[in-house]
């Protein structure tokens, strides 16, 4: 390790949102919700600092327009909040997918369904995986489980928002938003950008007007776009699915997880191992484009008995799991939900008494 | 025995745990509580953050009441329903001298909360102490850890004074960490002429650090991550 680097202590709010200016976010939008305060706190403090907007807008339906509006004029922007004020911005991240607009939008989820409660929990992953707003769209949702994780993760969201023209989201859940850890501010791998020579900032000389609009009034114009979409997000799904994985070769159970709950499930997988059992550990990076063919390549390894997912939530990622496995093994669920956080005892009761079942 | 107390610890009826949002207030005041409960004195901890939803001295509730303590705080249901609401209990604590109270502050403003009782707690035998971490990065220069300070002194009404350098880096905190903060710490009592109290190590670490002016309080990690053992 290069001891030369400097570690720091940084709550995660605070750090997802210095990462943003770091990453050259200009504009953010917001309004406040329990558990991602922070984030909008600390923007309000520091992006006017780095020459950057802040605006508490009046709602968080208003935000997500804003950054419509300051992602059409071609610089950096962002929005925050916690489930039910995602659930209001459904509709701007549509019209985002429409207009080929770059933004970021981070979800500290907390539990639902409704205003819910202020603990964490993962309780949105159909909304974020599946599209909360209308259309045929998707968004690249990456999903941290810490810290450092969710600061490298912002800066490269607003790459990958620039590169594909679409709102990224980080899908963090309470627990990443409010807890503290040690991290090292390193430089991400540069990616190679498009120009903006789409964006609405003046003509400048042009022999024409760029023109941003999620209105698509002629059928067959329409269809042709929506097959331009759908082009992109197979690109997407070849070329950024991310994932790791822990213990996998040869592993008797294979526990699924991400966020909060992987990291649940590590030192659960460390007492099974302690007791011999061969635990493997899978973490989604991306939820959407979700890592299915390597994890149905993994389910079909003779030594595996089962999969286990763990959640904070009723069961959705559960689905992704077995839309990958098909079949081919029995695929197991445990889930807290409501701002209850599963225990590392749990999961391992969990994972000991499905092997019992199936061996 | 180890149930000696430190006399600084027991120089108060009243200690007011401050400082920046992150600093490790809760784990000193949960500490601080812990140690004194263990040696007999009667002793009552105070969640009064108003700030953070999570990772509150609330969570050792259990624990408190194992060890006799007396633990005041509003409605978890207030806390759930994002309500920054005061316990009515406090009042008869502030005024309750056969305790030695620990109050566990929010970072910041959530300072403020003081303001209200600040007459009160003036009125008795009080401490308020600054907790420093080095390796925040809102309080890692004098600058900032003076600005911090004084705007804490401004929000609530009432001087801070002493400061304990509470510098961590989670679970891989090192003695040169300490060592970093204690250096902080005494150039903040330099230009603030506050005291330092003591620092805090983990007490893997207490052992092993070089003499320190002040007095080091080793402490037992309490508010762990849930996958944390």
């Amino acid at each position: 390790m290069d001891t030369t680097v400097e570690k720091e202590l940084w709550k995660g709010n605070e750090a997802v949102a210095e990462a943003a200016i770091r990453a050259g976010c200009k504009c953010f939008f917001g309004y406040p919700i329990t558990p991602q305060n922070e984030i909008p706190e600390y923007m309000s403090a520091h992006l006017p600092e780095a020459g950057g907007v802040f605006i508490q807008s009046e709602s968080e339906l208003a935000a997500i327009n804003m950054v419509y509006g300051a992602a059409a004029s071609g610089v950096r922007a962002m929005t925050s909040s916690s489930s039910p004020g995602i659930s209001l911005k459904q509709e701007g991240i549509s019209a985002m997918c429409s207009g080929e607009l770059p933004g970021v939008v981070v979800n500290m989820m907390r539990g639902g369904p409704g205003l819910g409660t202020i603990q964490p929990s993962q309780c949105d992953y159909f909304q974020a995986t599946r599209g909360g707003g209308n259309g045929d769209y998707r968004t690249i949702v990456l999903a941290p489980c810490d810290i450092q994780e969710a600061v490298d993760m912002t800066q490269e969201a607003f790459d990958l928002a620039d590169i594909y023209r679409m709102p990224v989201m980080i899908l963090g859940d309470g627990m990443i938003g409010q807890m503290m850890e040690p991290i090292v501010w390193h430089d991400i791998p540069k990616r190679e950008l498009p120009s903006k020579d789409w964006c609405a900032s003046g003509r400048k000389g042009r022999d024409h007007s760029n023109f941003i609009t999620s209105l698509r009034i002629d059928a067959p114009d329409s269809e042709e776009f929506n097959r331009h979409l759908e082009a992109k997000y197979k690109t997407i799904a070849e070329k950024e699915t991310r994932w790791v994985e822990k213990d996998t070769d040869g592993c008797e159970i294979i526990i699924a997880a991400y966020g909060t709950p992987s990291r649940i499930a590590l030192s659960a997988a460390e007492e099974l191992e302690a007791k011999g059992i061969k635990v493997g550990l899978f973490r989604p990076q991306t939820v959407w484009p979700f890592p299915s063919e390597r994890l149905a390549e993994l389910a079909a390894q003779p030594s595996v008995k089962a999969i286990l997912v763990v959640e904070m939530s009723l069961g959705q990622m559960v689905e992704d799991v077995q839309l990958a496995v098909k079949g081919a093994k029995p695929v197991r669920f445990y889930g807290r939900v409501g701002g209850m956080v599963p225990s590392v005892e749990e999961i391992a009761e969990e994972a000991e008494k499905i092997l019992q079942e199936v061996r | 025995m180890e149930n000696i107390l430190p006399a600084w610890m027991t120089a108060h009826h009243i200690t007011a745990i401050v400082g920046h949002m992150g600093g490790g207030k809760t784990e000193l005041a949960v500490n601080m509580a812990v140690a004194m409960a263990k040696a007999g004195e009667k002793t009552a901890v105070a969640d009064l953050d108003v700030v953070n939803p999570y990772f509150r001295s609330r969570e050792q509730r259990e624990m408190f009441r194992e060890l006799g303590i007396r633990f005041v705080a509003s409605a978890q249901a207030l806390v759930d329903a994002d309500v920054p609401s005061l316990p009515a209990e406090l009042n008869t604590l502030l005024q309750d001298m056969s305790y030695r109270s620990v109050l566990d502050i929010g970072g910041d403003s959530g300072a403020r909360v003081l303001a209200r009782y600040r007459h009160q707690i003036a009125a008795q035998d009080f401490a308020v102490w600054f907790v420093l971490n080095a390796r925040r990065p809102q309080t890692a220069t004098l600058e900032k850890a003076v600005w911090s300070l004084r705007k804490i002194e401004d929000e609530m009404g009432l001087p801070v004074t002493g400061i304990v350098n509470n510098t961590h880096l989670c679970n891989e905190t090192t003695a040169g960490d300490i060592l970093l903060g204690a250096g902080l710490a005494d150039e903040l009592a330099y230009v603030t002429n506050i005291p330092v109290i003591c620092h805090t190590a983990p007490r893997s670490l207490a052992d092993g650090l070089p003499e320190l002016a002040e007095p080091v309080f080793p402490i037992d990690i309490y508010m762990k991550k849930p996958w944390e053992r």
